[in-house]
């Protein structure tokens, strides 16, 4: 038996599940999902930046456009240092489709002109 | 060569170089830190005392009340921050009744005008807030507050405006009497000068030592303090002291002259240059305070500092000529701050006396101002931004002060190298929200007009960088 | 003359800007100190936002640009780089910035909307040194996000708000090293989700009851200690533990940015730090509305949108129809609830209920709130938990505020299992 909080959305459910992955504790469907996916393989949404040039601003905020595996974040973020994207960019721009061939793009996530 | 050499830029040795830079004479000022006023002058009380504390006869007597008079003059034609709001000290029994009349007596035989005793309720009626177990208390009419960094930066540009070097990051190490000079060795190599001035203020005992037979020690006795929000600025209207014991003038509880409220110091040894605060040093303070101002809302704290006093354990300042062309303004304590104005024109009679020739410039640059865009009326403020749009751009939303009036700063004769350095200059960083808001905006601006990277932009002393490096660039953990 | 001037462009500032006009206005000007509109959101660059309101997972930027996008929509004008200075008792707004100049204008109805502010190592009172490296973690936020640098390399995080908690994760990802995450209370200040995502995600422990009691270092910080405390929050000698480290970072809670509306002469609610407001978040100063951190501070800005809506329409309704009429119900907060927003109700002037945020201030288990008045149960709705971290939220519906008078009395009753 595992507890473990839901971190699908602010109501943070304190939820249960036994060796055969069966959840209580949850109020939607989705919080079942994540337990058991927590349990099985991890994932999280990455949000980060990546260097911009010729912007108003010098970082550029992205986001994988899916969860990605917990273990691949480490390597995402290296991924992310080696990027640099350039101004303007806009909201929903893929910067690196299929990243880590997770299935995931990185997406910019803010409206930056050109300085 | 230099004729004369300052060794110090707190207020003392600021006086001094802006005294001596009246005169047709080379001045140079070195300071070890990146700005000037960075040990007791910025750290301290911020009062310009009447003059009743010091003993009868004493130098510390006679600089106190000339220069409470010449300070809030200086203050005026230099655009320094200065209120004249007199002070109280409480009494709060027959004992304490005793002491009051003590010190009105003293202050009598120190030349300082207007004193008098008022009952417990006369007190009250001038302050609403006091305790109502005051049983009497001393005024002193001449009392005020000012911006003490800004005392000592105005007196300093004063000197740069009108010749004087200012050398900063300059530590010296050692002085070398060779024939009729003074050979200063520094962390960045040799200077030679004719006359000397030891005004080191917390080291003012190790610079002597390097000229001078060992005559005293600093013992440096830490103050803390708590600064209230502006919320809190109008809790009392003049500086009310309790009454002084052999630790010190006691804790008082004083409005700014930014608007805030000042409450402190307790008196404790400290490390030389340990200005840390503590929690049963704050407490004490605290709690003190309350006996004074029972309603002080300390929740509204903004920030909390402690100053580090150069006293000596003598009753007075140590003036004086104690070498060959080596003159000490040393273990300037408090009153300090109030004394520098006229410590700096002691300084140069004695001076004089040693041989200095004195002969004044024709033209002597005297005379300030900075914009306060905060205090400009609405057609002031409109017209200046249509000037320069920059002081259109608020950047400390708390101050209400903009980016045009930091850009100001770095034409001023100092400019700043640190985001304390512009905050002591336009208060930008002063209120609040201690910067949390124009922090980075300011670390751009000093960015831009230093021209390095953000993050060799400084908090405050030479190393203290508030950015470590870039992000993107280090994949060092992951 | 502006129907409406909305001060402030982040979240609070553009759902009431377009909630407003939505409803009828069409002379309204926001004022935005910063060169962009979204306010906060665009350094939160982190998701979670919008659940409830899009429902679906937004990064800040994001949520702040879905709103950018339904103003660019209306005929809204906005002013950037302009910070407004003073709004009198008249509703005549000063404002000034590079390109605006210095200019007054006049208001029919203002909308105050300038969020938040963080606290401060002074409002605290952490002794110790004063060197660089103790830092705010919304400063710090904005340094990683949108300047690109790092405040620190191994960092000890003092409070568990969310943005401690948010930073914790990002700092770690920029390669910092997160020591500690410490906490005065025995509970954490932040949303659950934040202390399963940002620390136990990366193994930062988190120190319940503890604080910082020293900081050392001369030019930068070098070592912070943290001890226990007791019940009555003071600190346990005998617990010091010593954390080398180049960074403090404090999320010790956020206090709505009140400077213009103490100005202005409206009355303040002691408990929320923002103005008291009516049902439809309009201050004591009528015509003069607040909305979102402003008026208290949330944790999601979903509420703050909603929030904010009301606070646009009821700006558009007072332009219209003038003051609102009618007695006033006074908010108690009684059995473990710290403040209500709003502090007052006139039953008239609601629309079809009355919506009430409120938080707790302690962790209740299963409960009931209870609404009563004059010893009457009005209404009552049923929660699994309770935190202080996460504001609360219920509707009362008009029909139930019928024939009250006096005082209304927001309550929490545990339900013994």
């Amino acid at each position: 038996m595992r507890e473990l909080v839901c971190i699908v959305c602010p109501r943070g459910c304190h939820m249960k599940v036994d060796d055969e992955l069966n959840v209580t504790g949850n109020f939607c469907p989705r919080g079942a999902e994540y337990a058991r996916a927590e349990l099985t393989h991890p994932t999280r949404v990455v949000t980060s930046t990546v260097r911009l040039e010729g912007g108003e601003y010098r970082r550029c905020p992205v986001k994988t456009s899916a969860p990605i595996p917990r273990e691949l974040i480490p390597r995402l973020m290296e991924t992310l240092s080696s990027v640099t994207a350039r101004a303007p960019v806009r909201v929903g721009q893929v910067l690196i489709p299929n990243v880590l061939d997770t299935g995931a793009d990185i997406l910019v996530t803010r409206e930056i002109d050109e300085a | 060569m230099t004729d004369v050499l300052i060794i110090g830029c707190g207020v003392s040795g600021a006086a001094a170089a802006m005294e001596l830079s009246r005169y047709k004479l080379s001045v140079t000022v070195l300071e070890r830190e990146n700005d000037v006023s960075m040990g007791s002058s910025r750290a301290n009380s911020a009062i310009v005392h009447a003059g009743y504390d010091p003993r009868p006869g004493t130098l510390m007597a006679r600089l106190n009340v000339r220069g409470n008079e010449l300070t809030r003059k200086l203050c005026a034609d230099l655009d320094v921050p200065c209120r004249q709001c007199g002070s109280l000290v409480l009494a709060f029994s027959e004992k304490e009744n005793g002491t009051l009349r003590e010190l009105l007596d003293r202050g009598i035989k120190n030349g300082v005008p207007g004193l008098e005793i008022l009952s417990g309720d006369e007190a009250r009626r001038r302050e609403p807030n006091l305790s109502g177990a005051v049983t009497a208390a001393l005024w002193a009419p001449t009392a005020a507050i000012c911006s003490p960094w800004e005392l000592c930066l105005a007196m300093a540009e004063t000197a740069v405006k009108n010749g004087a070097e200012l050398r900063l990051g300059t530590e010296v190490t050692g002085l070398e009497r060779r024939d009729d000079r003074w050979i200063v060795h520094t962390n960045r190599g040799e200077t030679e000068a004719r006359y000397v001035i030891n005004a080191a203020g917390v080291d003012s005992d190790t610079v002597h030592d390097m000229a001078a037979p060992h005559e005293f020690d600093v013992k440096p006795s830490r103050g803390e303090y708590y600064i209230l929000d502006k919320s809190e600025g109008g809790r009392v209207n003049t500086v009310v002291f309790q009454c002084p014991s052999e630790r010190g003038k006691g804790v008082l509880v004083a409005p700014t002259v930014h608007g805030n409220l000042i409450v402190g110091p307790n008196a404790e040894p400290a490390p030389r240059h340990d200005t840390a605060t503590t929690a049963s040093g704050l407490d004490f303070v605290k709690e003190t305070a309350k006996l004074s101002v029972p309603g002080i809302d300390f929740s509204q704290s903004i920030r909390n500092f402690s100053g580090v006093r150069a006293n000596s354990g003598r009753d007075d300042f140590i003036i004086g000529m104690k070498a060959p062309g080596f003159l000490d303004l040393a273990a300037i304590c408090s009153p300090g701050l109030t004394s520098a104005a006229a410590i700096g024109e002691y300084a140069v009679e004695l001076l004089g006396r040693e041989g200095l020739a004195l002969e004044k410039k024709d033209v002597f640059l005297y005379g300030r101002k900075r914009t306060r865009f905060k205090e400009l009326s609405d057609v002031e403020r409109a017209a200046l931004i249509a000037r320069d749009p920059a002081y259109g751009r608020v950047v400390c939303r708390c101050e209400t002060v903009t980016e045009g009036e930091i850009l100001e700063a770095f034409r001023s004769p100092i400019p700043p190298r640190s985001v304390d350095g512009v905050k002591r200059r336009v208060n930008a960083g002063m209120g609040r929200c201690q910067g949390g808001f124009c922090g980075p905006r300011v670390v751009e601006i000093l960015s831009r007009m230093l021209g390095i990277p953000q993050d060799e932009v400084v908090q405050d002393r030479t190393g203290s960088r508030i950015l470590v490096g870039e992000t993107k660039e280090v994949p060092e953990n992951v | 003359m502006y129907d409406l001037i909305v001060v402030g462009g982040g979240p609070a500032g553009l759902a009431a800007a377009c909630s407003a006009w939505d409803s009828g206005l069409r002379s309204i000007l926001i004022v935005e100190r910063d060169r962009q509109l979204g306010g906060i959101l665009n350094q939160c660059i982190h998701n979670g936002f919008g659940l409830t309101y899009f429902k679906e997972e937004l990064t800040g930027p994001e949520y702040a640009h879905r709103f950018v996008e339904l103003l660019g929509k209306t005929g809204v004008e906005v002013r950037t780089d302009t910070m407004v200075l003073d709004v009198t008792a008249d509703r005549r707004v000063h404002m000034t910035g590079p390109k605006t100049g210095y200019r007054v204008e006049e208001a029919r109805s203002v909308i105050l909307a300038m969020g938040c502010r963080e606290r401060t190592r002074g409002a605290i009172g952490t002794p110790g040194t004063r060197p660089a490296g103790v830092l705010t973690a919304g400063a710090a936020q904005r340094y990683v996000n949108v300047e690109g640098y790092l405040p620190g390399k191994r960092v000890v995080i003092l409070g568990s708000g969310d943005i401690g908690l948010i930073m914790a994760r990002r700092m770690t990802l920029e390669g910092a090293r997160v020591l500690a995450c410490v906490e005065v209370m025995p509970y954490s200040g932040g949303l659950t989700r934040n202390i399963v995502q940002c620390l136990e995600d990366y193994g930062i422990p988190l120190y319940l009851s503890h604080t910082v009691t020293d900081i050392r270092g001369r030019d930068r910080v070098e070592e912070v200690t943290v001890c226990r405390v007791d019940e009555r929050r003071r600190p346990v000698p005998g617990t010091e533990m010593v954390f080398a480290c180049d960074t403090l970072l404090l999320s010790v809670g956020l206090i709505p940015e009140n400077e213009l509306t103490t100005r202005a002469g409206i009355e303040i609610d002691p408990r929320t730090k923002g103005a008291a407001v009516f049902e439809n978040m309009e201050t004591s100063l009528p015509g003069v509305f607040v909305c979102g951190n402003v008026a208290h501070v949330h944790d999601l800005v979903d509420f703050v949108t909603q929030e904010s809506q009301r606070a646009g329409a009821a700006a558009a309704k007072f332009v219209r129809e003038g003051e609102a009429a009618g007695e006033s119900l006074a908010l108690r907060s009684g059995n473990a609830v710290s403040y209500t927003v709003p502090q007052r109700i006139r039953p008239q002037n609601v629309d079809k209920s009355a919506n009430v945020f409120f938080r707790v201030n302690r962790i209740c288990g299963n409960s009931q709130i209870a609404v009563t008045a004059g010893g009457r149960r009005l209404a009552a709705f049923k929660r699994d938990r309770l935190a202080p971290g996460e504001m609360e939220h219920i509707s009362i519906p008009k029909k139930l505020l019928e024939g009250v008078t006096g005082e209304i009395t927001i309550s929490i009753e545990e339900v013994r299992e």
